[in-house]
């Protein structure tokens, strides 16, 4: 009984889906706001990577409500787990040689790499959320591999802090300066250098550390209760 | 170029299916991430490399991570649902 039910359920929603999707053509652009971000994006912004653009411009107020989320996230995991008064000190079998020395070799690399990804946002595709995310995994190859190694909570909470009150002050900085948040205040420079895009590298750099220690500490309370 | 992605699906829905079917749930745990490395690998291939980059980091790698560490706490097998 149950099952047919599901089963009719399951039906309906098919239904629904297919008969709101079959009416939209496929592979026509509909929206005409699109062809305005790629026609007109470089020349507003500065930016030449145009997901970044609209990502941290155009639609910047968005992007603080997902860091707002992703911090409370975070804030709420170490509520969690922080509760469990019980923490055993686990011994903690060490990793073989060849696994140390592959992580130490390549921690610095990876290390580098999101700070490129983060850095180029505006110019490369990337930028902070995904910049953070291969820091956050560095960190997280570390702990695989030098087991005993672990990242201040301190100096995390202290970089995410930070990254998400210099992603505020700039945007308060902008409703200052010419009159509404988050504005691009600052010269937009020749698209495709490095100090150009005005705002856009500041914010994306603040949001990958801020990315990066959250996913990091978030690693770091696992990995701490499971000893 | 059609025939790599249909391939790529392939393994992709296949990984899915046995996602679901394992009753060892490592084995789920490690057929989810393939999932998500192959749909990084066709984000990039349909040129969203911003979201195929995002995908690869957090999917692939960060989500399996955690729940590999949610099954060293609990169990690692499923039980029978009639047991409970």
């Amino acid at each position: 009984m149950r099952r047919i039910i599901s089963i009719l359920l399951l039906g309906i929603v098919a239904l629904g889906i297919i008969l709101s999707i079959s009416k939209i053509p496929f592979g026509i652009p509909k929206s005409k706001v699109g062809k305005f971000y790629i026609d007109n994006g470089v020349k507003e912004t500065g930016a030449t990577n145009i997901v970044t653009s609209v990502v941290v411009n155009y639609r910047g107020f968005d992007t603080l409500g997902e860091v707002t989320i992703l911090f409370i996230a975070a804030l709420g995991l170490g509520a969690v787990l922080s509760t469990r008064k019980n923490k055993v000190e686990r011994k903690i079998e060490p990793a073989s040689l060849i696994l140390r020395t592959g992580c130490r070799f390549l921690f610095p690399l990876i290390l580098l790499f999101g700070t490129y990804i983060f850095i180029h946002g505006h110019l490369t595709p990337g930028g902070g959320f995904q910049g953070g995310a291969i820091i956050a995994s560095a960190f997280l190859l570390i702990y695989l591999g030098c087991r005993e190694r672990r990242i201040s909570e301190r100096g995390t909470k202290l970089i995410e802090s930070l990254g998400g009150l210099i992603f505020v002050v700039v945007g308060l900085a902008g409703l200052v300066i010419s009159g509404y948040f988050l504005r691009n205040f600052l010269p937009k420079g020749i698209p495709n250098l490095l100090f150009s895009g005005g705002i856009i590298p500041i914010i994306y750099i603040a949001i990958g550390f801020k990315v990066g220690s959250e996913l990091a500490g978030i690693i770091d309370n696992l990995m701490e209760e499971s000893g | 170029m059609i025939f790599v992605i249909t391939f790529l699906v392939l393994i992709m829905l296949a990984s899915a299916i046995s996602a679901c079917v394992f009753r060892d749930l490592l084995s789920a745990v490690i057929a989810s991430g393939i999932v998500s490395l192959i749909a990084a690998i066709l984000f990039y291939l349909l040129q969203a490399p911003d979201v195929a980059m995002a995908e690869a980091a957090i999917g692939a790698a960060l989500t399996t991570a955690i729940f590999v560490i949610a099954i060293r706490r609990t169990k690692r097998y499923e039980e029978d649902e009639k047991n409970n």
